[in-house]
């Protein structure tokens, strides 16, 4: 637990990530939060961002064959930020790799996840994975809270070892509404809207 | 008087000034509260609640140390440095320059304030840093908009870096008879550009009218300015016993701290406008950024050091 504060302390002088509740009010439900990703600071600075009660319940999805691959890394992601680990390249006959995710989420643990599955080098999200669907449709009790990271792309970019210290915003927005009988790439597009519209 | 005692007198008026403000801004509320409030008094507050803050950072630092003085700065400069970069538009291939400049010159330029040695703090960043940021960036190989990209790394490096560094490194210079007194000089220095900023705020709000470059900064008027810098040179050279300037020596300095404290202002709001901001962030409530409040200090400080340096060192 001290460890986490010390963190989330740090990385909020580091980046100055700020949040900026716009669309809604940090409040004890369970929720998706889903952001757009540019780099490995992503997970930190959302999750840093949240105040402390909400952290104690959200769990970070990290990609296991970054985070998880052993030694300092992983040690980090459970003791520091809480990580729930996601096999992005699991083979689908071993089982649903969202399983973890759909067990966290009927623990009553909101989810911090990034739909777009990799970092991408640029100010505004691309093409959603499928994932953010099967959450949502199996939990409609979940609030999905678009969030956009700004100049987390800029601090951290891909390939790079050390961050430069900017001010970073994490925009939170209003939870998006639920249609009924929606069709998977309509309801990724309008998600990716959402997040879109808080840049 | 010994420098403990001018410590004491020095921040011992500054804490009366304080209480003072405090209580007119207490006032002034109360006064407002009836009529509905006013944005303006809350501002004037928590401007004078940051400045508590401030004032207790500096005492603490000036408390432990010279070192602990060149570190508030460094700290101070990185946070500058910090929100001048996040306004500007940088590219993927100006990463390894930025990191260069936060994890390397910073610790570099304030250390070489701490070894004593001026020589190379003079250089390091206008020659050695000036030669280096445009090789990194040239090496990323990414040439789009080139020439934006590093100039405007240089000048952000130069201001919030190494004219700001000009401050605590008032203690290099060897004054006769004022040796191991020379945290005062820093004291007076940003007692004067300080209070010569929030003078010209006041007389601004109280009796501008007349603004001096509206396209600029809205808020800066030649009453403001005049009378503003006017009490902040008074103030300064009744000052002229902290320092080892004669009272009108003390009136000469402190009116080329508060026309270089204007100036630097100036610039750097007209920085701000091109850059889209009306801030430089958002740290200090009340204020802005850590370069708002910073600003008349990058262009004073080394005026400051300078002339202190060339009339005042034999």
């Amino acid at each position: 637990m001290l460890l986490s504060r010390l963190l989330a302390l740090f990385i909020r002088i580091l980046v100055g990530a700020r949040a900026m509740w716009i669309g809604c009010k940090p409040a004890p439900n369970l929720r998706i939060y889903y952001a757009n990703h540019t780099s490995h600071m992503d997970t930190l600075a959302l999750w840093c961002a949240l105040p402390g009660t909400l952290r104690a319940r959200t769990r970070p999805v990290a990609a296991k064959d970054y985070w998880g691959s052993g030694g300092f890394r992983s040690w980090f992601a459970t003791r520091g930020f809480n990580a729930l680990f996601i096999d992005r390249h699991a083979d689908r006959s071993a089982g649903d790799p969202l399983e973890p995710l759909h067990a966290a989420l009927s623990r009553g643990e909101s989810l911090i996840i990034f739909p777009e599955g990799t970092r991408r080098a640029e100010a505004l999200p691309g093409p959603f994975k499928s994932g953010i669907f099967h959450l949502a449709t199996r939990h409609p009790e979940a609030e999905l809270i678009p969030v956009y990271l700004d100049n987390l792309y800029r601090s951290m970019p891909k390939g790079a070892l050390l961050p430069v210290p900017l001010t970073c915003s994490v925009r939170l927005g209003a939870p998006l509404d639920r249609r009924e009988g929606e069709a998977k790439d309509a309801f990724l597009e309008r998600a990716r809207r959402a997040v879109v519209d808080l840049a | 008087m010994n420098i403990q005692q001018k410590f004491l007198w020095l921040f011992g008026g500054i804490f009366v000034l304080l209480l003072l403000a405090s209580l007119v801004g207490w006032l002034l509320q109360r006064r407002a509260r009836g009529r509905g409030g006013s944005a303006t008094i809350d501002n004037l507050n928590a401007r004078v609640r940051a400045w508590w803050v401030m004032v207790a950072v500096i005492a603490a630092c000036f408390l432990l140390g010279r070192v602990a003085s060149i570190v508030l700065f460094a700290i101070a400069s990185a946070f500058a440095l910090r929100e001048f970069v996040t306004l500007t538009p940088t590219r993927r291939g100006d990463h390894l320059p930025l990191v260069v400049c936060f994890y390397v010159l910073i610790p570099v330029q304030y250390w070489l304030i701490d070894d004593d040695w001026y020589n190379l703090f003079a250089i390091f960043l206008p020659v050695y840093g000036f030669l280096l940021l445009p090789v990194l960036t040239a090496l990323s190989g990414d040439t789009e908009q080139f020439l934006e990209r590093v100039t405007k790394v240089q000048w952000g490096v130069m201001i919030t870096v190494y004219c700001i560094s000009y401050a605590p490194a008032l203690q290099l210079i060897n004054i006769p008879g004022y040796v191991g007194q020379n945290l005062l000089l820093l004291i007076y220095l940003l007692l004067v550009v300080q209070l010569s900023d929030v003078m010209q705020y006041v007389f601004g709000k109280l009796f501008g009218r007349h603004r001096i470059a509206p396209n600029v900064s809205p808020s800066k008027t030649v009453e403001g300015f005049v009378g503003g810098g006017l009490s902040a040179i008074a103030v300064g050279a009744a000052l002229w016993w902290v320092t080892p300037f004669s009272p009108l020596q003390s009136a000469g300095m402190s009116t080329a701290i508060v026309l270089a404290g204007f100036l630097g202002g100036l610039s750097l709001s007209a920085v701000k406008r091109s850059l889209g901001a009306k801030d430089w962030g958002s740290m200090i409530e009340g204020h802005g950024g850590m370069l708002d409040r910073l600003d008349s200090v990058s262009f004073a400080a080394p005026v400051f050091f300078h002339l202190t340096r060339y009339f005042f060192e034999p």
